[in-house]
């Protein structure tokens, strides 16, 4: 791939709390647990079972003597365990990419911030499947001592949360005070509410639906296809290659549209040429829009396991809140036990407002507690991880509106 | 909407029984609903178009749902609510024919409070001025009021009728008090609150 372009155009400098500030949760590292082994295996909504289980995870505050001041933070498709704080040493943990700036939430996750780590124990830990830790295709396979590839099998949401359920189960919490996400974060809270409603006071789930639309499908089954059509993807065993890096970076550029809108793109980019010019009448790419695609996509195949990519999406097409209801929405949703807040974004069409609001709905005619917002924004699907401002405002006022129905 | 006049507040909260599902159209920041929730044990839902308000009827840990009202009630089901709220809001909206019938579709009472542009200062200072009444149940410019429809109480009473909709209970607030309702005492009430009903 060409590094010429790999250009930033007005990029907004991003202001990160350094270690030091009080804000932050200043150095953090991640911890590993085993939750699935031979006597105790996992076993798979798809029939299989899987041993052994590592996961990884991060933990922000103390956990309190009675063990329930804890929230249970879930990452989306390319996110990590990694939510807050910083690193020591990334590249002692293989991961260089987070030298330079702190965990993905970290602007909501921290003393004083939404997801106050004054007051709460915040833990998140990386989906199985996943590449930060957590057994995925990557990971050796006991039976025949390499990497699973495409042998891993497939899992799901459902798959995730019971896994998570064993994390929490290990730690000594029996309740949650809230899990929360965005994306295909918040389809885990969801997932969370509807497994575990007796073990979650709330839910907070972000930027997310019931189920994927049929749009978001078309644009997995397109991701999915880059990757597995790259001649260097040999089915999955390419451990000892380079690796699928063309079709990752395709499915990654495609990605990428999707959480973005195009009001966002104009303003970041405006038809404006790499070069500041003029066309330069070659077919290489000479759009700052291009540039910052190839920029996007050359550092996610960096730090991204191309099979993980095929197993994480897929898992996101297969989640379907209404299973919990034979297929009927209503019907899943009178199981929920915890107040819900939903929040969707206005220019967010991957995950669109009109299917938060009927998610919304079909809680209110169960009479459930349940508290829908729509943010204005430009940002896209990724304002979930912009707009912190009204977020924090939401947040904080949900979690602090739990304990009392007064004025 | 302004703060001095919340007589409806206090009728609406003494109106609706212990107990009941109650979904306040226009809720604001939650105030009245969560009272009815903490001293009533109602079942509550609140409707808000603004972010900031539903922001703040959050922090009161009362549910709520960002929607224009404009854009109907769709998704609830009919007779759902035992109150639907209306307060000081009707005037308010774009489509207040298609808020009424939403309101008593879902509910099986509805509850709606506005201030009366009948009262005789209104009309008094319409008439010696030549310029739209500035009150204080009416405090906006001509250019700036989020009033959009004005109406009067025998407007909406008008409009009951030929709606087959009942008026089951009326309270005018004269600017002392708050009295029955009657109408040809109308040109009194500075505000009024009526409870309706779907006739049949």
């Amino acid at each position: 791939m060409s590094d010429a372009l790999n250009v930033l155009p007005n990029e907004r400098r991003k202001r990160f709390d350094g270690p030091g500030e009080p804000s932050s949760v200043g150095y953090v590292y991640p911890r590993k647990i085993r939750l699935a082994d031979e006597k105790n295996p996992l076993p798979l909504e798809c029939g299989k079972e899987i041993r052994p289980v590592d996961v990884e995870y991060e933990v922000y505050g103390e956990l309190n003597e009675n063990k329930d001041n804890a929230i249970l933070i879930l990452h989306a498709l390319s996110g990590d365990a990694h939510a807050a704080g910083w690193y020591h040493d990334a590249e002692k943990l293989g991961r260089p990419w987070l030298a330079k700036r702190p965990g993905w939430w970290d602007n909501m996750i921290g003393p004083g911030k939404a997801f106050d780590t004054k007051k709460y124990c915040v833990i998140c830990s990386n989906i199985l499947g996943g590449c930060y830790g957590t057994t995925g295709p990557s990971s050796i396979d006991p039976a025949t001592g390499r990497p699973y590839g495409l042998r891993f099998p497939v899992v799901t949401v459902g798959d995730w949360v019971r896994l998570q359920e064993r994390l929490i189960s290990s730690l000594g919490i029996q309740r949650l005070v809230s899990v929360a996400g965005g994306s295909l974060g918040g389809q885990q809270a969801l997932e969370w509410a509807l497994a575990y409603p007796d073990r979650v006071d709330s839910a907070i789930i972000i930027a997310s639906t019931a189920w994927l639309s049929d749009q978001g499908l078309a644009f997995n089954a397109v991701a999915r296809k880059a990757i597995t059509s790259d001649p260097c993807f040999l089915d999955g065993d390419y451990y000892e290659s380079a690796g699928p890096e063309q079709g990752l970076a395709v499915a990654r550029m495609l990605g990428h549209i999707t959480y973005l809108s195009e009001i966002s793109m104009q303003r970041k980019f405006g038809r404006r040429f790499c070069n500041g010019n003029g066309p330069g009448f070659q077919l290489e790419a000479d759009f700052e829009v291009e540039g910052y695609l190839r920029h996007q996509a050359k550092s996610f195949v960096e730090r991204f396991d191309a099979n993980s990519y095929l197993y994480i999406t897929k898992a996101a097409d297969y989640f379907d809140a209404s299973a919990w209801g034979g297929g009927d929405l209503d019907k899943a949703c009178q199981r929920i036990k915890s107040r819900i807040l939903l929040v969707s974004f206005s220019s967010d069409w991957l995950y669109l407002p009109e299917h938060m609001k009927k998610l919304a709905l079909a809680l209110g005619r169960n009479r459930k507690h349940v508290s829908y917002a729509n943010i204005q924004s430009t940002y896209g699907h990724d304002a979930f991880l912009l707009e912190v401002d009204k977020l924090t405002l939401l947040v904080r006022n949900f979690l602090e509106g739990g304990g009392q129905t007064g004025e | 909407m302004n703060k001095q006049y919340r007589f409806d507040h206090k009728v609406i909260y003494d109106l609706i029984p212990a107990g009941n599902s109650v979904l306040d159209l226009g809720c604001g920041n939650g105030e009245l609903l969560s009272k009815l929730i903490r001293h009533k044990g109602v079942q509550a839902l609140g409707i808000e178009k603004d972010f900031d308000l539903v922001a703040e009827a959050i922090a009161r840990g009362v549910p709520v749902i960002q929607s224009d009202l404009d854009e109907g009630l769709a998704g609830l089901p009919d007779h759902f609510f035992d109150y639907v709220i209306l307060e000081k809001t009707l005037q308010a909206v774009k489509k207040p024919l298609l808020v009424l019938e939403e309101m008593l579709r879902v509910g099986r009472y509805g509850i709606v409070s506005f201030p009366n542009f009948g009262h005789r200062q209104v009309v008094l200072s319409l008439l010696r001025t030549g310029r739209m009444p500035v009150t204080p149940s009416l405090p906006y410019q001509w250019h700036d009021t989020p009033n959009i429809h004005l109406f009067t109480a025998l407007d909406f009473l008008d409009w009951a009728s030929a709606n087959k909709v009942r008026v089951e209970r009326g309270f005018s607030w004269t600017g002392n008090g708050t009295v029955q309702f009657k109408e040809e005492e109308s040109a009194f009430a500075v505000e009024v609150l009526f409870v309706v009903s779907k006739e049949g």
